[in-house]
This record gives structure tokens, sequence and C-alpha cells, in this order.
């Protein structure tokens, strides 16, 4: 099955190539995750023109945590199934100088994680419900196997 | 710096999970501090209500929901929502109309009748909305953010789960004196120790409950207090501000902060430009300070406020509680009233409950919980989507 992006516009590509999407102020150069469009939003600038940019698909660990606990909707998930937690990663990317949130990949638990890692963006899977399969990004340790 | 407004009343009605209309909780706390200050509800000629939200909108809309409650009496309204700051965004909107000489009294109210659970976003399909999708696309509950930044603190400065089930320690020992907590025991380290992970390394006393509560204040013009011979507790400065682009420090509900790639960080961050701000209005500092209401959403983001507020340098708020600084009989008590930690969060009620806090601690009203000799007050807190709030308080 095909996947949708939960999310339309913020990341594409496959395997290597994937990347989340941001977008660039042709004039001051400032760069927004999730995507600004219309305006730039740096206070001293009026930049209206902004370009689709790739962001970094590597950073480092800022911070960690998990959820132990179900969400409430919209959270996509089976009621129904046992609960398995998550994993939560904010990573700082350098050349962005940015701390962007993602959910970790599925097997990656707080115990394999410390604050300063290398961590890479990789394809992944949201929910899985009859009609769909709902498409996200997640981040993971570099060097990891899939 | 701008002038002073005077405290006539304070009142509360108890926190808890109650189950029934928020707009009982906030007449119950109106008329407790219409009686405090010896006020008629008919001489109040501005009624502000602090929001809560229901369906993705101030429900009941809610200063004129007050308002009739309390008898239609023709008071100019006026409604906020400001999300945690929406209590201190009253206090200032009742306070710009009285300095502004639109009004001498002004009856500021707010509650809230919390839902069990996690707090979770209007329903529907909102896409646009970046709290809805922050659950929807991250699972990202309040207690999530709260253990992004506790972690953070563990690798940056050394804190450790034993420092922040320490701050629930003093946090209960003070809420166990205080009648309007909701929670009103004294807890161990043990017993904190003992309670389920919710967001590593964050345990469930560690992190904040919701909860049913209701704050008022009765606040006036320095004229009108003079006019009645009352030495009131005032408020000397409120601060509401905004952050500075670009942000660099993660806040609900974002999925990123500012990127610093073009623009660099301003020098002070937003969370300390809250209490700066303040303290610059008021022309005071944190030395000035005899105690603290901070926004302990989380055990583990007190100690954040003591640095935040300038009650210590960057990286030292362990410290200073390990010192015992900050506890009731310290230097500098924080969260005398226990904090949410001892009542739970009734969101638009918290911040007005904090004044209430300030207001008896400086009339020397706070019973077993008492800061003795207290003068200066400061509360802060901040609501999601960058609504910073702080009010200094003095005798």
């Amino acid at each position: 099955m095909e996947r949708t992006p939960v999310v339309s516009g913020w990341f594409s590509g496959d395997g290597d190539d994937f990347r989340l999407l941001g977008t660039r102020c042709r004039a001051c150069g400032s760069v927004f995750f999730p995507r600004a469009d219309a305006f730039c939003r740096n206070p001293s600038c009026d930049g209206t023109e902004l370009d689709q940019t790739p962001l970094s698909r590597t950073g480092t660990v800022w911070s960690y945590t998990d959820s132990r606990y179900r969400p409430p909707a919209p959270y996509p998930c089976d009621p129904e199934a046992p609960w398995e937690p998550f994993t939560v990663l904010a990573v700082e990317l350098a050349a962005e100088r940015m701390v962007v949130l993602g959910q970790a990949a599925p097997d990656v638990t707080t115990a394999d994680l410390a604050v300063g890692m290398a961590v890479e963006l990789v394809p992944g899977v949201l929910h899985r419900d009859a009609e769909r399969v709902w498409g996200t990004w997640h981040w993971r340790p570099t060097g990891v196997a899939v | 710096m701008t002038g002073d407004i005077a405290v006539l009343g304070a009142g509360l009605h108890p926190w808890g999970k109650w189950g029934r209309n928020f707009v009982e909780y906030g007449t119950a706390a109106a008329r407790a501090a219409l009686a405090d200050a010896q006020l008629d509800w008919r001489d109040a000629q501005l009624v502000v209500g602090a929001d809560t939200v229901r369906g993705g909108y101030p429900g009941h809309v809610a200063g004129a929901a007050f308002a009739q409650a309390l008898g239609w009496q023709g008071a100019r309204v006026s409604s906020v929502y400001a999300a945690c700051a929406s209590g201190a965004q009253a206090i200032n909107t009742a306070r710009a109309q009285i300095l502004a000489g639109m009004v001498d009294v002004a009856l500021v109210v707010g509650a809230d009748a919390a839902p069990k659970g996690f707090f979770a976003p209007a329903g529907g399909d909102r896409p646009d909305d970046p709290d809805w999708l922050r659950f929807r696309v991250l699972g990202a509950t309040n207690p999530v953010y709260f253990g992004l930044y506790a972690r953070r603190r563990m690798a940056r400065y050394g804190d450790t789960p034993q420092d922040f089930a320490q701050v629930k320690v003093k946090n209960a020992a003070a809420g166990a004196v205080n009648p309007n907590a909701r929670y009103r025991k004294a807890v161990s380290a043990e017993e904190v120790a003992a309670s389920p992970v919710v967001a590593d390394p964050l345990r469930l006393l560690d992190i904040c409950a919701t909860s049913d509560g209701g704050a008022a204040l009765v606040l006036s013009s320095m004229a009108f207090a003079r006019r009645r011979g009352v030495a009131p507790v005032r408020i000397r400065a409120v601060s509401t501000v905004t952050p500075r682009y670009p942000r660099t420090a993660l806040d609900l509900p974002d999925f990123a902060t500012d990127s610093a790639a073009a623009v660099p960080p301003p020098e002070v961050g937003f969370r300390a430009s809250i209490a700066a701000a303040a303290y610059e209005e008021a022309g005071t500092g944190p030395a000035d300070l005899d105690l603290a209401e901070v926004y302990d959403l989380s055990t583990a983001l007190e100690l954040e406020w003591y640095e935040d507020v300038g009650l210590c340098p960057a990286g030292e708020g362990a410290k200073l509680l390990r010192e015992g600084a900050t506890a009731l009989g310290g230097r500098v008590p924080v969260n005398p009233s226990g904090g949410l930690a001892s009542f739970g969060e009734a969101v638009p009620a918290q911040a007005i409950a904090q004044v209430c806090e300030l207001t008896w601690q400086l009339r020397g009203q706070a019973g077993g919980r008492q800061v003795p000799g207290a003068r200066c007050g400061l509360a802060a807190n901040q609501g999601l989507f960058g609504h910073g709030a702080a009010v200094i308080a003095v005798r």
C-alpha cells in the first residue's frame, strides 16, 4: 500500500534522499520548518518569496523522551491494541541552527539515546488503518541497520 | 515605570475534581474576593474573564458568563484567552483600564473544569492548527515537552531525578497546609520514585494534574483605595511579553525552534525576558523578592524558573533547591502556595490564583505557609504559543 503523508509538503523522497522540507526566504536567508510560504517571519525582513529547501538529513540529539501512555485524539492509533510507548527526539541541525522534533524509529528506546548523539532522518510509518498507511519522518541513531 | 494599582480583594474556590460547571467555581471565587474587598458586585465597573476553552473557542465567553452568574449589572466586560497566561492577561486588561482612568474598580475572574487525563486539542480535522498537529503527527502531549526539557537539564547541568523529586517534596509540604490546594498531604521522595514514568525521565508525581478551580481578584485605582482608607497590596508590574526572533527555545506546541542561521539569537531568551520585563517595569530585581510563585507544570520546570526569574545563574537551579533556599523557611520561598504540584492546573484560574497567594503572603494572612515579613513577590507563568506573563506585587 502506498504511503500517504500525515502532512503534505513537510517531507519527501525515499531512502537516503528522504528529507524534511522547509522554506528559505530569498531576501534574508532565514529557514522555516514547518514551512512558511507566504511571508518571512524575521521581523526585520519584508520578504514574501520563499523557496522550498530540504533540511539537513543528520543532526545531534538535543534531548529525548517517550510517551508511556496513549496520547489522546487526533493521534492515530488502534484503541483496541495494547499501548506500545514511542520515543520522541529533539534534534539539533547544525547548518540550520534549529531544533526539530520527531518520533524515533520504532525500535529505538530512550535507553539507546544520549544527548549529543548523531542521528539521521528516515522515512517511517505513523499508523496503518484499513484504507491507508500514514507516512511520517523518524529519527534514528546513525549507522544502525534498517 | 507605570503606576500601581490596588488589590482590594482575593478569593479562590478550592481546587479539586468537583465535576461541576466552571461558572460556579468562578462565581464562588468572585463572591469571596468581593467579600474580602468589602465591596458589592454592583461596585465593579469592569468584569474581566480569563477564558476556558471548549470545542476550540473560549467556552461560554467567560467575562459575560461570570457577569450573568453574578447578576447583570451593566459593567464593562472583557474576555481574555492566552492559554496558561490567560489569568495574567486578564489582570493586565483590568490594570490598563484602571491606569487609563476608564474604571476605578474591576473584578477579574478565571475558572475551569478540566477533563480527565491529558489536555487534548479540540476535535475535528484541523491541520492548520499547530496544537492539533502536534498531537496528530507526534503524539506530543504536554508531558512529552516537559520530559524533553527535563532530560536536557540532566545532560546539560547534571540535574538528577532525585532533584526533580525534591521539588515535589518541597511543594507538597507547602500545599499540605494550604486549605485551597487539591493535594494536601506530604509526599516523600520514595513516593515520587515509585510513581509510574509518564514521559522519561518524568514520573506521574513530577507532572502537575489538571484540576477544577476558580480564582478572582478585586482591583482598583490607588485613589479609590485611599478614599476607602486602606493600605492595600499593590500590583506594580505586569509583563505580557512575546518572544524575540529567532526564538531558539523549543516550546509547546511547536515542531521546531526558529532557525538562528540567518539572524543571531537575542541575548536574553524568551523565558528570562518574561521576568526581566516585569522587573524593569517595577524598578526592582530578583534580589528584592521575598517569595515567588512560578509555573511548575513539572518539577524540572520549576528549577528552570529559578534561573529564568534570576534567583540563581543558569544551571544552578538544583543547587538552590538543595540548599533549601526555595523551601518555606528558606531565603526566597518558591511556590509557598504548594504550586501546581499541589493544585493541579485549572488553566484560566491559575495565574490569578498565583496573585491571590502573593496578596495573602504580602498581607501576612497565609497561615502555616506564611513567608515572614514578605514585602515583594513575583508570579511568573507562560502560556503556549508564546504568551509570557509575570506579575510583581508589593506591600
